[in-house]
């Protein structure tokens, strides 16, 4: 019973509930179970509170048997990122500074997945403050990819990813600022979403970048990812850069997928030279069975995609910079050195040196100097500057082609500790997914099969206007059940964790 | 030369980015929440109303209104300010270039000056710090600091002069009239009540001076918060004869930040602008621009009050003042509490006397300002109403002020409550009245011999026995009828 309710995916394990055909006791309990299992290897999470998460299932079982609709994920187990606050759990962004901190409010996003009956298995372990692509920068540890334990999971969001890799939950909550979500997604062989910025709301997100972060989710089908998305987004009134406009029909699209007709451009700056080639293999078949779906394929040129990677590198530490200034030791959190003797500037300066990692002083560092009287036109200033191009590059784009594609990154799981020491290499893993960030648009990637040299998974990633995130659904939806047509199986079912 | 940058703490019912009260004198740390305490994830949203007296301000101002506009940060650390960065307005102020006319008194008379406006723009406050030990109360020598947030997070206007030249020995007064004319112009707004003692209007004072002869304007210093009319006067004096001290003896005025001292009127030296902060501002990507539309802003512009200049010209013309009358009022703070006096049905003189007189007699003892008297125009109206129907004497009318400052109620309430009123029912009088004949026999016998004269021996015994409550015209006519004079 516990392996079968593990296979179900998220809609397929919601209708159970519904129907009363399992309970979300029996699924949570299976995926509690299944995380004292392998969670040990995985090292997904950061926090589980079994007592906690069996109460909350039996309380949507009740409500559902008092006749409740709250929606069709309800009774569904979710993993949730640890940068999102919650009440009832500690939350750290993965750092030493907010170890042991219990938020005294819920993020809008866990408000959400409480009303819609989701049920909370625990907080997923990330790199630190969101910073990084691996995991390798969380304060607690190293998560590990389920296809292979010594490989990165991708990061920011990787212990999500390995959860939802893992079968340690059905479904599971990120944050993308340069493609968070997205590359863990596709190095894991999962759907995850970067939703238009301001489509999911900030409040309650621990910030990293604040014009770039954006709640998603991860799903191991694209249908289940647009019920998360649809689930925790809309408009909030906490978040002034929340847009103020319907959900777009994203459900309604994963179920289409049909792209008759669509028009594709292949953004040919991210195509080429320093990718994996199986990656690029990959890429291409998929890029022809779209056009074998009915869509019509052509070559769309990006020319200041080439700069992005370093406009974000000035943008994202710059606010960072700003945003990790709270963190002083006088409100909430760590506190080094506070032995009467200090002064107020000598404990926040202490506590700063021992609560961050090393990743994270490396960016505050450098938004700190780009910030700089002097520096401020020519690197923050020109990173503006890149960022409004990359906006018309995309919406020159737009006005030829429905949605752009690319590879999601341009290698599969990397062995862990290889960029470690190597910050360049491990920026260049978010090269393909940082434009739509700068931006603000939606993207999505979708598994589109494993290289050939390592057996590893490849994501698709797929580009769509702001709040035309469906678009996105509708193309992922569609190569999912191309491929599932041609494989015969799904792709998680080859994984070393497959149930 | 002057500058004067001033903070307005505005009257809003909630802080500037968060919905907390912003209720003044509340027990600290009670008026926080995630918002501005700064908790991890926490965001700000710009409160409209703050956004709405930004724009009145500025149109009262004669300021241009921005179409659009940015919130900036200004990074830097200090544990009263949760953030360590404030969310302020850097390169693209809400309100600029305006103008306000002020005018001085002279041994010459009046004198005009227009000051300047370059800006109006929107911020935030700071938590409140309280240094604990050490003898100066700053941070330097303290035991230890505790810090209220109930502050952080009010919103501020602030309000930046261009430089204001010209005003040459009177640049002392033409800054005390400046911030008067703006306090009076924000107090008509009703955007704040701008009481100064709590901190509600705080100036900055650059102040810089030219040599005789010169052409070129020397190095200013900046006097930082300075609380009070006279401190702005005191402040600027001080500072224009300390830097013409150094300029006389060959000494260079060094630019730095300088700090007021209530006590000795002096300024001294705080930190100087060489080891001055960088406060890498840039745009707050947690707020999203302000963009008032033109509609909007010609809806606000509609509903400006009268500036206080015109107001007092034509309370002036309406109530026949002469200039130093004028002048008196306006020296005494009194002008509008007159004004709302006589809106309650006051005669304008009455209402000028009993405000000039007896409540700045009170005032004074009491050392409070006339407004914060705990007695209202209405309560002033109405005890001139109940003088003028002769249901108190001038005496009694007094004794009722007494009462309502006491917190005895409203003038009605303490006049039952005291037995104030004047005796003028005639049973009640016409028994006083027999006893002042009975016990005065020989007066009484004057008057019935037609020496009326001798009937204010009688009046006198009467006012006597009712303590003086009795309507001395209403007790004569008794008197006179009973003795068969009348
Ligand atoms: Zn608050």
């Amino acid at each position: 019973m516990g392996a079968e309710l593990l296979r179900m995916s998220a809609s397929e394990l919601g209708a159970a509930i519904r129907t009363g055909e399992t309970t979300s006791a029996a699924a949570t309990e299976a995926y509690l179970d299944r995380i004292v299992e392998v969670d040990g290897e995985v090292h997904a999470f950061l926090h589980v509170d079994r007592e906690a998460a069996l109460e909350q299932a039996r309380a949507v079982d009740a409500r559902l048997a008092e006749g409740a609709e709250p929606g069709p994920l309800a009774g569904v187990p979710v993993a949730h990122k640890d940068v999102f606050t919650t009440k009832d759990m500690p939350t750290t962004a993965a750092s030493k500074i907010l170890e042991g901190w219990r938020p005294p409010y819920d993020a809008t996003v866990t408000t959400r997945l409480r009303e819609a009956g989701l049920v909370i298995l625990g907080k997923t372990n990330m790199d630190e403050f969101a910073m990084g692509s691996s995991t390798e920068n969380s304060a607690y540890g190293t998560t590990r990819n389920p296809w292979d334990l010594s490989r990165i999971p991708g990061g920011s969001s990787g212990g999500s990813s390995a959860a939802v890799a893992a079968y340690e939950a059905p479904l599971a909550t990120g944050t993308d600022t340069g493609g968070s979500i997205r590359q863990p997604a596709a190095v894991c062989g999962l759907v995850g979403a970067k939703p238009t910025y301001g489509g999911s709301s900030r409040y309650g997100l621990i910030a990293f970048a604040s014009s770039l972060d954006t709640p998603g989710p991860f799903a191991r089908n694209v249908l289940d990812a647009a019920m998360l998305h649809e689930a925790f987004s809309g408009h909030d009134p906490r978040d002034s850069t929340s847009v103020d406009a319907p959900v777009p029909p994203v459900v309604e699209a994963a179920r289409r997928a049909d792209i008759e007709g669509l028009r594709v451009g292949v953004v040919k700056e991210l195509d080429g030279e320093g990718y994996q080639p199986g990656v690029l293999r990959r890429f291409h078949e998929t890029v022809e069975l779209l056009e074998g779906l009915g869509a019509k394929v052509a070559e769309v040129s990006c020319p200041s995609f080439g700069a992005a990677l370093a406009a974000y590198y000035l943008i994202a530490p710059s606010e960072c910079s700003s945003n990790l200034a709270r963190f002083d030791a006088m409100r909430y959190g760590l506190r080094v050195g506070d032995d009467g003797t200090r002064s107020a500037e000598e404990v926040m300066a202490l506590t700063r040196a021992e609560g961050f990692g090393p990743e994270v002083k490396r960016r505050i560092i450098l938004g700190t100097y780009a910030l700089s009287s002097g520096y401020y036109d020519a690197y923050y200033g020109s990173a503006q500057q890149v960022r409004t191009l990359v906006k018309r590059d995309f919406d020159a784009a737009f006005g030829s082609v429905d949605v752009l594609v690319s590879p999601t990154t341009p290698t599969t799981a990397f062995p862990i500790g290889e960029r470690a020491d190597d910050p360049m290499a491990m920026y260049l893993a978010d090269l393909c997914t940082i434009p739509s960030n700068l931006a603000g648009n939606a993207a999505l990637s979708v598994p589109c099969g494993l290289a050939p040299e390592d057996g590893l998974p490849v994501g698709l990633q797929i580009m769509a206007p702001a709040l035309a995130d469906d678009r996105t659904y509708r193309v992922g939806a569609a190569v999912e059940a191309a491929l599932a047509r041609q494989n015969g199986s799904d792709l998680l079912s080859g994984s070393a964790f497959a149930v | 030369m002057l500058g004067l940058e001033t903070h307005v703490e505005l009257g809003t019912a909630s802080k500037m980015f968060c919905s907390c009260s912003t209720v003044f004198g509340a027990k600290p740390n009670t008026q926080v929440c995630p918002v501005c305490l700064a908790l991890p994830g926490s965001l700000p949203v710009a409160n409209g109303a703050a956004v709405e007296s930004a724009i009145r301000l500025g149109l009262m101002l004669n300021c241009s209104i921005a179409s659009w506009c940015r919130f900036a940060r200004k990074n830097y650390f200090y544990p009263d300010m949760p953030k360590n960065y404030q969310i302020s307005q850097y390169d693209e102020p809400l309100c600029t270039d305006g103008y306000l006319d002020v005018a001085v008194e002279t041994p010459d008379g009046p004198r005009e000056f227009r000051v300047g406006i370059e800006r109006v723009h929107m911020e935030e406050d700071t938590g409140k710090t309280s240094h604990v030990g050490g003898a100066t109360g700053r941070i330097h020598g303290a035991d230890y600091s505790i810090v209220d947030y109930n502050r952080a997070g009010i919103p501020l206007l602030e309000v930046v002069t261009k430089p204001i030249e010209h005003t040459g020995e009177f640049a002392p007064e033409a800054a005390r009239a400046y911030v008067r004319e703006l306090r009076d112009l924000v107090r008509s707004l009703g955007i704040s009540d701008v009481r100064m003692e709590e901190g509600s209007l705080r100036c900055d004072v650059n102040v810089s001076l030219m040599p005789r002869g010169g052409t070129e304007w020397g190095t200013r210093s900046e006097t930082k918060n300075v609380n009070s009319l006279r401190s702005v006067e005191r402040a600027v004096r001080h500072e224009m004869e300390r830097q013409a001290g150094l300029l006389d003896a060959g000494q260079r005025v060094v630019q730095e930040t300088r700090h007021f001292q209530e006590a000795s009127g002096t300024t001294v030296s705080g930190r100087s602008k060489e080891e001055a902060q960088d406060y890498r501002y840039f745009p707050d990507p947690d707020l999203v621009p302000v963009a008032p539309s033109a509609e909007w802003i010609e809806e606000l512009r509609a509903t400006l009050p009268e500036p206080p200049a015109a107001k007092r010209a034509r309370l002036q013309a309406e109530w026949g003042l002469s200039d130093e009358e004028l002048r008196d009022l306006v020296n005494a703070e009194a002008t509008d509490l007159v004004a709302a006096t006589v809106d309650a049905g006051a005669p304008s003189a009455e209402a000028r006397k009993w405000w000039l007189n007896e409540l700045s007699r009170r005032s004074t003892e009491a050392e409070i300002s006339l407004s914060a008297l705990a007695i209202t125009p209405a309560q002033v109206a109405r005890i001139i109403a109940l003088v003028a129907e002769g249901t108190l004497t001038n005496k009694l009318a007094r004794q009722v002020v007494d009462g309502v400052l006491n917190g005895e109620g409203t003038p009605d309430e303490v006049v039952d409550a005291r037995g104030l009123k004047v005796v003028s029912d005639d049973s009640a009088l016409g028994a006083a009245v027999d006893a002042a004949i009975a016990d005065n026999p020989d007066a009484a016998e004057k008057v019935r011999s037609g020496k009326v004269a001798a009937a204010g021996a009688l009046v006198g015994a009467v006012m006597k026995a009712t303590r003086g409550q009795a309507d001395a015209g209403r007790a004569r006519e008794l008197i006179l009828e009973r003795l068969g004079a009348g």
